[in-house]
């Protein structure tokens, strides 16, 4: 049976390596993601978990071993945060051109400088870029659920491509919530054993990752783009199929809530977007026309499924917990934009930068930025300027 | 007592930046004391030293004392420090960093910065385990120490900060610990004042990450310790030898007096400029 526990976001993250049968871990701490490797650490020592446990001496090696460990064909994780996964970007990167689907939590964290070690998701997106299949979890459960359905959908043979389950540090990563633990035999049920190719067998010798010229790596790159536009149909039917296997989904690639008939509408990601919700509700209870687009799934970018729900709204506002230095604006902002732009769509739109470095959004920021969404709907006009939450907030309250 | 205080006080940050974050025990504070007064005895000015920090509970000692202070990457200050020094060899840099800094996410940089012989003082704070993150073994984690990440023990060996440092060429090469305080003062002066890269370990326990899961009492236990398993290296090298592999050597290792790497550069720099001077 499955049973209901009190869980911070890091022992979710914790519980799903080991519901998922990963045959290697390898962690180097890092707030606020050290207690899901210290978790793990705990739970292999006292039995509860066989996987292998590896402590290197840095990020770079964490993810270096990992790859030695996948293309070996084991199931494999590890969790890291801001510096350090800025640390390990090299292997990173070659982690999911080679093409090696593994599973890593990401507590979230702002990146230096100025030094903080509080939350943000300046990390997580300053990679999406980097190859892999980024989904964004907005509570708990969703932390523990991504990241099984992540091994499936890292492993099934139209995607082959690693999954980064990201949360917000410290808001989720640290919060203690009501969680349900699947049991060993739903999960076994749900994500069948590791069966991937093992790239080194000393029967059929290979070269992995030799130089390679210009005309090749096309091909791998196209390919690569193939299979993350396959991912887009992967990742909404695993959710699917969780959600028949559990009685509970997670809104596959985008989450809405109150859109059918909302003329505004705001663009959140991670773990605000639950205030997000009460903002939209006391909107509503004003008489507001407003609804909620959630993105989970940030890479592959769901563009043509945003489009749709954008299409023919009078206002489009999107919040972002990270900068997109160059552009005035946020970085969740500019993926909406081209959505928009691919489907054609000419609608008022505004960016909102709040959270970054702990900075806390509250549903009276929220609230606020929902007014000038409202704004610019009325006005017709698009916001050149990225809103500040926390000054517009003062501003307001002083005027 | 008084006038240590308002010495101390005259080197910090104490109006802006206090509390501060060590646990009582912790080791790192008299190294703060004791590097403020190695300065004050070697009449530096506030400005002429650049204190470069790696992340960890001992890089927090950069934002407390009142000199240029950097607060870089974990693992990366003698990289930082590198670009100071080479960009105005005048500066005293000292590298201030955690034994998981320097040695283990850091130990690169660690080994080429002593080969380079860049004119750098690293004082490394060895508690034997990552304090600020919650007491995940490092490379300095003995065999057989109980930590976060080995619950049944560490499998792995330790470096010999000392040894790693004078194999790997740097110039001066010492061992404090922060029980031997007025040892430790003249270790830290002697090393910024010597040419070239020097290396102090300085022993700085760690209880409530390090103590309590091995078998200190208190964190008075591991300063008692400090005082009771180490020997000044002059009689530790009279030790058989299987006492000397019992006890701690403490003391001067190595004091060359090679120039640093920026003496010679700046040389070189001035011997090709002479020979381009128009005839
Ligand atoms: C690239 C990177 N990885 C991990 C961390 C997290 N981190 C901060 S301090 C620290 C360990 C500190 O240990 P040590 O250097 O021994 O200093 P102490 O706290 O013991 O003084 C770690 C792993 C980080 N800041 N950056
Ligand atoms: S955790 Fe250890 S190193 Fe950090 S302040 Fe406390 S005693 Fe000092
Ligand atoms: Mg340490």
């Amino acid at each position: 049976m499955a049973r209901l526990d009190a869980l911070t976001g890091n022992e979710c993250a914790a519980q799903a390596a080991r519901l998922c049968r990963v045959d290697t871990v390898v962690g180097y701490p890092i707030t606020p993601q050290s207690s899901v490797v210290e978790s793990i650490a705990a739970m292999v020592a006292n039995g509860k978990m066989s996987s292998k446990f590896i402590t290197p001496e840095s990020e770079h090696s964490v993810m270096s071993i990992l790859k030695g460990a996948g293309m070996m064909g084991e199931r494999v994780f590890t969790a890291t945060s801001g510096q350090g996964l800025a640390y390990m970007y090299e292997p990173y990167f070659s982690m999911s051109t080679a093409r090696i689907p593994m599973v890593m939590a990401l507590a979230t964290r702002e990146m230096i400088s100025p030094v903080t070690v509080w939350s943000g998701m300046q990390d997580a997106h300053s990679v999406r870029d980097a190859g892999w299949i980024h989904l964004y979890a907005a509570d708990n459960q969703e932390i523990l659920d991504s990241i099984i359905q992540g091994y499936l959908i890292a492993e099934h043979p139209d995607v082959i491509i690693p999954v980064h389950v990201c949360y917000d540090g410290f808001y989720l990563s640290h919060q203690t919530a009501e969680v349900v633990v699947p049991d060993q035999e739903a999960v076994d049920a749900f994500l069948p054993p590791c069966a991937l190719t093992q790239m080194l067998d000393v029967n059929d010798p290979a070269m992995v990752d030799s130089n390679t010229p210009g005309d090749l790596m096309m091909e791998y790159r196209e390919d690569h783009l193939a299979s993350m536009r396959r991912a887009l149909d992967v990742v909404a039917e695993v959710d699917a199929a969780f959600a028949a296997g559990f009685g509970r989904s997670h809104a596959g690639l985008l989450e809405t809530y109150r859109v059918d008939d909302a003329e505004e509408i705001v663009v959140t990601i991670g773990a605000m977007s639950g205030t997000a919700k009460d903002a939209v509700d006391a909107a509503r209870a004003k008489g507001r026309s407003v609804g909620l687009i959630r993105v989970r799934c940030l890479r592959p970018f769901p563009a043509k499924a945003l489009g749709a729900l954008l299409a023919g709204r009078k206002a489009v506002g999107v919040v972002d917990r990270s900068v997109s230095f160059g552009w005035s604006a946020g970085i969740v902002y500019q993926e909406t934009l081209a959505a928009l732009g691919l489907a054609g769509i000419a609608v008022p739109t505004l960016s909102a930068i709040g959270g970054l470095g702990g900075a806390d959004i509250r549903e009276e920021h929220l609230a606020r930025v929902l007014d000038l969404i409202h704004d610019c709907a009325l006005a017709g006009r698009s916001r050149q300027d990225a809103v500040w939450m926390n000054h517009e907030l003062l501003s307001a309250q002083r005027r | 007592m008084s006038d240590v205080t308002e010495l101390i006080h005259q080197y910090l940050r104490h109006n802006k930046k206090f509390p501060h974050v060590f646990c009582p025990g912790c080791g790192h504070g008299i190294v703060l004391g004791s590097l403020i007064r190695s300065v004050h005895e070697l009449a530096l000015s506030k400005d002429e030293v650049v204190l470069v920090a790696g992340i960890g509970c001992s890089g927090r000692i950069a934002v407390y004392v009142d000199f240029n202070t950097v607060h870089t990457t974990h693992g990366r200050a003698l990289t930082f420090a590198t670009g100071i020094k080479m960009a105005n060899p005048d500066l005293k840099v000292i590298a201030l960093m955690g034994d998981g800094d320097a040695f283990s996410i850091g130990g690169n940089h660690l080994i080429h910065a002593a080969r380079r012989n860049i004119g750098v003082t690293a004082l490394v704070l060895n508690n034997s385990i990552y304090g600020m993150t919650g007491g995940q073994s490092s490379a300095t984690t003995p065999k057989g120490a109980v930590s976060q990440t080995a619950p049944f023990g560490h499998l792995e060996k330790s470096f010999d900060l000392v040894k790693l440092a004078s194999a790997a060429g740097a110039n001066g090469v010492s061992r404090g610990t922060v029980f031997h305080v007025n040892m430790l003062d003249r270790l830290i002066a002697e090393a910024v004042s010597r040419p070239g890269f020097n290396l102090v370990e300085i022993m700085s326990p760690c209880f409530t990450q390090y103590g309590r899961k091995n078998k200190f009492k208190s964190a008075v236990d591991m300063f008692k310790w400090l005082k009771t398993e180490t020997s000044p290296l002059e009689s530790w090298e009279q030790l058989p030898p299987e006492e000397k592999a019992k006890r701690l050597p403490i003391g001067t290792f190595l004091a060359g007096q090679e120039p640093g790497l920026e003496v010679l550069y700046g040389n070189l720099r001035d011997d090709l400029a002479a020979k381009e001077q128009p005839r």
